[in-house]
């Protein structure tokens, strides 16, 4: 197990390494200026200087040399001293956003928690939702049930999530004036009407993002449900007597679960892609807010940070569903 | 031994033999939910095609007296504008004919773009041992890549150039066709690998390379007809993907310049008047929803009827 771990992890560096290049010369080959922002009544002599603080006048391996460091030994040092109270960093140069003059990292961390509990509470409905739903579809193959979770599931990864958002919105807060149609995220949960407001302003970007996620997981569930229903083992477990409840709940969920589990963990970064949208429909001031405002205003180091983290999450939540996966089930493992 | 053979399999062996493509259809006629996204489809295609000359006012026109453009925007659903007019006083009806052109124009030629580029790449990889480990490498680099990010960064970064060079509406049609097939064709490529890997170790292929047919034809000729069908349905879903993606990227503000309608432009436009006119946003999305919805109906049909081991029974 241990080599087959190392292994994945030999394999995700050059991964990274590689899309670390391509978002890096992607943003720098394009058409774009920093200075775009800055007034055109400032001299051309001062935005040489002010290219020259910002580092846009070095050469491109330089930079991308540079920008590597930065990313990963500089601004890991920084949260740890802002965690631990230690001094690794010194007075080291950080990545500075081109709209704030101020270091990426920081509005990243303002914004993360806004992303993480919508999206974080959503993915874990959709889950919740899904699996039981996989479960019966399956046991019950072409019941009415079966039918309608299909046609559902059908209709929520057809319909894309900018629609079902608006949908939301017109029918629960124009119309039943029910929640709110705008996230506000400076409520600070304090006491339980706080509780009840927060739970009101997440309810509607959380079920846009759960039936999503579950329409796909759901399907999943099902198709492994119905792969292992037919099994030899299954027909075993019966025949020794034991109950339903136990055969489908212990015997075969058990099976089923594992390519489910590799399916959630696979699916972790593609919803911060999808609340990208989700942000935007429901005015959620978090990560995704925060990447389409940089696209607009050409903050370049906002933009690559952003991206690389977006990247890092798939080529990190590959390598838990790599690993879970050889842990579950021992026969892919081939070491 | 001059036995009669029963009336039945007579029958069966003097009727003229079958085409494939008619099996497969009776097949995809059994499917009833491909059936319906099939004909919802083709009557969606049918009035894009046809709406221009049924509904002849043209999308882009601005009443030019400022008084009547006052009076006529933000219509209602009337006689006049079937579904109302815009903040502009354009006519909805005849927008959502030029927007659905546009969304199942970039669907079509995006899918294109992105099942050839796929196809190429799963057949090489497959067909050439050589070729196989890197191009592999590549594919699950760019599975690893942050997609709606990338596409993101690409066409804010080479709008500009690009409307520069071929004009505001070519040149982000070429950008979003291009950016779109560029980042979709990992599916396909690994579905058409699996399926050559397979078929280069049977007893045709190897008859047909005994004889000193050379790859090139040997892939033309042989083994691509074989992959046919995985990369139908790979092409079918391939297009509601790029619709999806097209309007997300124009919901976005980040696909087609303002006066240019899509479907998602319009999503877009329509989603600052939803709390007054909440018609402009529902139609938009419903025709969005309802072809990407049909084409994945289609998709589902498709993958039974070109099954040989479902198809017949």
């Amino acid at each position: 197990m241990l080599t087959f771990t190392i292994r994945r992890l030999m394999l995700a560096i050059p991964t990274l390494f590689f899309i670390s290049l391509i978002i890096f010369l992607l943003l720098d080959l394009a058409p774009g200026d920093p200075m775009s922002q800055v007034p055109l009544t400032v001299p051309p002599e001062v935005k040489a200087k002010m290219r020259e603080a910002l580092g846009a006048d070095q050469p491109m391996v330089v930079r991308y040399v540079l920008w590597l460091k930065q990313f990963f030994v500089v601004e890991p040092q920084h949260i740890l001293d802002n965690l631990l109270g230690t001094h690794l960093a010194g007075g080291s140069q950080r990545i500075l956003s081109w709209q704030s003059r101020s270091p990426v990292a920081d509005t990243i961390a303002e914004r993360l928690p806004q992303t993480l509990t919508v999206i974080g509470s959503s993915y874990l409905i959709g889950v919740l939702i899904a699996l039981p739903i996989g479960i019966l579809s399956a046991y019950r193959q072409y019941s009415w049930f079966d039918q309608l979770g299909t046609f559902i599931a059908m209709i929520g990864f057809s319909v894309p999530t900018f629609f079902t958002g608006v949908l939301l919105i017109v029918i629960f807060s124009v119309n039943l004036h029910w929640f709110p149609s705008i996230y506000d995220t400076t409520l600070k949960v304090t006491d339980w009407a706080s509780f009840g407001r927060q739970v009101r302003q997440m309810a509607m970007p959380v079920a846009v993002l759960s039936l999503y996620n579950a329409a796909q997981i759901s399907r999943y569930m099902r198709s492994s449900m119905l792969d292992n229903l037919t099994q030899d083992y299954v027909r075993t477990a019966r025949a020794k007597g034991l109950t339903e409840r136990v055969v489908v709940l212990k015997h075969v969920l058990r099976n089923s679960l594992i390519p489910v589990v590799t399916v959630i963990a696979l699916g972790i970064p593609t919803i911060f892609a999808g609340a990208i949208i989700t942000e935007q429909v429901f005015k959620v001031n978090g990560l995704g807010a925060l990447l389409i405002n940089a696209i607009y205003a050409n903050d370049i180091p906002m933009v690559q940070t952003l991206t690389f983290i977006f990247a890092v999450l798939i080529v990190l939540f590959n390598l838990v569903a790599d690993i879970v996966y050889g842990m579950l089930d021992p026969r892919i493992r081939y070491d | 031994m001059t036995d009669t053979l029963p009336a039945a399999q007579v029958d069966a062996a003097l009727r003229p033999p079958r085409n494939q493509w008619r099996d497969v259809w009776d097949q995809f006629k059994t499917h009833k939910g491909a059936l319906v996204g099939f004909s919802v489809f083709a009557t969606l295609l049918v009035a894009i095609v046809l709406g221009p000359w049924l509904w002849p006012v043209d999308p882009k026109f601005i009443e030019p007296n400022a008084v009547k453009m006052l009076r006529l925007r933000n219509q209602g659903p009337s006689l006049g504008y079937p579904f109302g007019t815009d903040q502009l006083g354009r006519d909805m009806l005849a927008r959502m004919i030029a927007g659905g052109k546009v969304s199942i124009a970039v669907g079509l030629v995006a899918m294109a773009i992105s099942v050839t580029l796929g196809t190429m790449i799963g057949v090489l990889a497959g067909y050439f041992k050589r070729l196989d480990g890197p191009l592999m490498r590549v594919t699950d680099l760019f599975l690893a890549l942050p997609l709606l990010p990338l596409l993101l960064v690409m066409v804010m970064l080479f709008r500009e150039t690009l409307a520069g060079l071929m004009g505001p509406e070519l040149g982000t049609f070429v950008l979003i066709v291009f950016a779109i097939g560029i980042t979709s064709w990992m599916q396909s490529a690994r579905i058409v690998r699996g399926e050559v890997l397979a078929l280069k170790e049977r007893e045709f292929v190897l008859a047909a390379r005994s004889i000193g047919t050379p790859p090139r034809r040997l892939i033309l000729r042989h083994i691509l007809p074989n992959v046919m069908s995985p990369i139908m349905v790979a092409a079918t879903l391939g297009i509601a993907s790029a619709i999806i993606t097209e309007s997300a990227l124009s919901f976005l503000g980040l696909g087609f310049p303002p006066d240019f309608p899509t479907w998602g432009r319009l999503l877009f436009e329509g989603v600052e008047y939803m709390q007054q006119f909440p018609s402009r946003v529902i139609g938009p999305g419903l025709a969005i929803s309802l072809t990407v919805l049909s084409v994945n109906y289609i998709g589902d049909g498709l993958r039974d009827a070109l099954d040989p081991r479902i198809r017949g029974r």
